[in-house]
């Protein structure tokens, strides 16, 4: 089985994020990097597909040189290869699913299996763009997935619950975060992982034009919360809800 | 000159880092109060390669190099303290054993030491009587017609109650008839072994120490590790090794209270404004950083240094190990003056932190014995 993951490298989700005072985008200086959380389900998952039913796992980024790192650690996890399409523009998920369908259809895999977003940017769409695209079925926010005689079953998060489809291979997963948890790179991966081949191409050699459409307009940051207070009891809460923030 | 990590080393780094914080970090304040031996935790850093970093591949080690091994102990250390002792702890012996072992007990040992078989291997080297001077160790061990028969006491021995092997420095008369130090590897539950009650210590209640008897063990031939006579060389070897480790472990207990200590700074706010817009506070968290980035140099520098293998490290090992211990309690000190009060309460980390680290002026050399080390080294070569 050949098995196709991604991983985008994102700003730490546990940091501070700044905007830039001309509010085009945030400030990169001493912001560190690392594996999209979402991915690393994704990952985990195409290593356990692997682990199960064999094959090989395929890990794809699409971003700058640095990005080597994250498809090293998605190699060190367990993953065979790994692809960089390797570009420092500014990416809208459109862009990055015509990539990510250019290179499926040059490594034809059985199964693709990806974040649901990526933790910066929280877009959402690169998954069902990319079944779109390829005009393959998809399944996306998938709690459990089972693989059996060229079908993929999947439990899905689905507002107000859970919901099972069944979709034909090749298809397109979109892991959330119940689906597995994702194992350490372990030391020993990591140095094997040094071996392990890591193509690099451009955009350009896949002929894909990544030019955004999707126009940022300006960075805001949400309005700063004030503290909350603890009540101590129901009438004193409707008290505060009526008098005080005046929603009832 | 090009001080940044590699690749390999920035994702051990954060193999380390990410365990720590899951795993270890949560769990860090209840072991502190049940003394509990963190086994699964043990296992499941086996698991990782965190038990063989500087090991070779063929005895199930990562071969990921010092730094790579110094970096890990900081990120674990940041976690547990207790559990980054043991660890480093493990690493040592294995690496002793890979040096200096025949290939049959590196066969025995290592694989062991490295996937978790063994919770842990130890050290018997200092006893009741003797501690920074080491050779003047009363354990002995009697030639025998097939062996050897070991006697004796050794004290501050670390995993000690669970070991799967002990090494054992003992006593032995050459053919002149003269003493010299030899070492052995001996099986923790051979007769004659006996293991004392852990000791109740300041802090670090989750790593294990205690005292062992050796009451005529009879150990064979093979169980030597090294040459005859070769004690005390490796012992000295092994140590300016070790404290690459525990410079590692302060540097982790340090840079864990000036997180502590930042966060709060932050958050605290008196007079009406936040504590850390207060010089007072500026200059410890600018002290403290500052210390602790210098202690990590040097560090590095000696694991660089050691990974190298062209050149002794023994100095600089001793450099990091006496300025990254004191840095490190310094750190934890100023932490609790930054928290005030709360910082004395076991309500917030620091004050553990602060018992945990003082004993890293103690062991692996004193820091009275790194100076003598420092200055040894330093009048030879004027």
């Amino acid at each position: 089985m050949k098995i196709l993951t991604t991983v985008k490298r994102v700003t730490d989700p546990d940091m501070k994020v700044k905007i830039k005072p001309d509010q085009s985008g945030i400030i990169t200086d001493g912001v560190e990097y690392r594996m999209n959380s979402f991915d690393e389900y994704g990952v985990e998952e195409a290593i356990r597909l692997k682990e199960l039913h064999g094959g090989e796992v395929i890990v794809v980024s699409v971003g700058p040189a640095e990005a080597t790192k994250e498809i090293r650690t998605a190699l060190a996890m367990g993953a065979d290869r790994g692809i960089l399409v390797e570009t420092n523009a500014e990416l809208d998920s459109d862009a990055v699913a015509r990539v990510l369908a250019e290179v499926v259809r040059r490594e034809t895999p059985d199964i693709i299996v990806i974040g649901k977003q990526a933790v910066d940017s929280d877009r959402n769409q690169t998954g069902q763009l990319l079944a779109s695209y390829l005009d393959l079925p998809q399944a996306t926010f998938a709690y459990s997935l089972e693989v059996a005689d060229g079908w993929a079953v999947v439990g899905r998060e689905v507002d107000g619950g859970t919901s099972t489809k069944r979709v034909k291979l090749p298809a397109i997963i979109t892991a959330d975060l119940r689906l597995n948890e994702p194992r350490y790179a372990s030391l020993p991966g990591i140095m094997k992982a040094k071996r392990k081949p890591l193509d690099t191409l451009t955009p350009a050699d896949l002929g894909v034009d990544i030019a955004p459409k999707v126009r940022v307009l300006r960075y805001e940051a949400p309005e700063e919360r004030a503290a909350g207070e603890i009540v101590g009891s129901v009438d004193e809460l409707i008290d505060r809800l009526r008098n005080k923030a005046k929603v009832i | 000159m090009d001080i940044t990590l590699n690749e390999t080393q920035s994702l051990v780094q954060e193999t380390a880092r990410k365990f720590a914080g899951a795993d270890l970090r949560p769990q860090a304040a209840s072991r502190d109060e049940s003394a509990e031996f963190p086994l699964e935790s043990l296992a499941k850093m086996a698991g990782l390669g965190l038990m063989g970093v500087n090991i070779g591949g063929e005895y199930g080690g990562a071969e990921a190099g010092v730094v790579a091994y110094s970096l890990a102990v900081i990120e674990i250390a940041q976690g547990d303290p207790a559990v980054a002792v043991t660890m480093a702890v493990n690493n040592m012996v294995s690496e002793v054993i890979q040096q200096f072992g025949t290939s049959a007990q590196r066969e025995r040992y290592i694989p062991r030491l490295t996937g978790g078989e063994y919770s842990s291997g130890s050290f018997c080297l200092s006893e009741p009587g003797s501690g920074s001077d080491a050779a003047s160790m009363r354990t002995r061990a009697e030639k025998t017609s097939d062996g050897w028969s070991l006697s004796g006491a050794k004290a501050w021995v670390t995993s000690g109650a669970y070991a799967g092997v002990l090494l054992v420095w003992a006593k032995t008369r050459n053919t002149a008839g003269l003493d010299e130090i030899s070492l052995f590897c001996v099986d923790p539950k051979a007769d004659g072994v006996a293991i004392g009650k852990p000791e109740k210590k300041m802090g670090q209640h989750a790593s294990n120490t205690v005292s062992i008897a050796f009451d005529k063990v009879e150990l064979s031939d093979d169980a030597l590790l090294g040459e005859p006579g070769q004690g005390f060389k490796i012992a000295m070897m092994a140590l300016d090794g070790g404290r690459i480790g525990i410079a590692s472990q302060a540097i982790g207990i340090g840079l864990e209270a000036f997180n502590q200590a930042r966060a709060y700074a932050v958050e605290r706010r008196q007079f009406g404004k936040r504590i850390a817009d207060f010089q007072a506070i500026q200059f410890k968290l600018a002290d403290i950083a500052t210390e602790l980035e210098a202690a990590r140099l040097l560090t590095m520098r000696a694991a660089w240094l050691k990974e190298q293998a062209s050149r002794p490290f023994s100095r600089e090992a001793s450099m990091a190990k006496l300025y990254a211990s004191e840095a490190a309690c310094r750190a934890c000190d100023q932490a609790i003056q930054i928290l005030g009060g709360y910082g004395y309460t076991r309500e917030y980390p620091v004050e553990k932190l602060f018992r945990d680290v003082r004993v890293t002026r103690i062991y692996e050399g004193t820091n009275e014995i790194q100076r003598i080390v420092i200055a040894r080294d330093l009048i030879r070569q004027s």
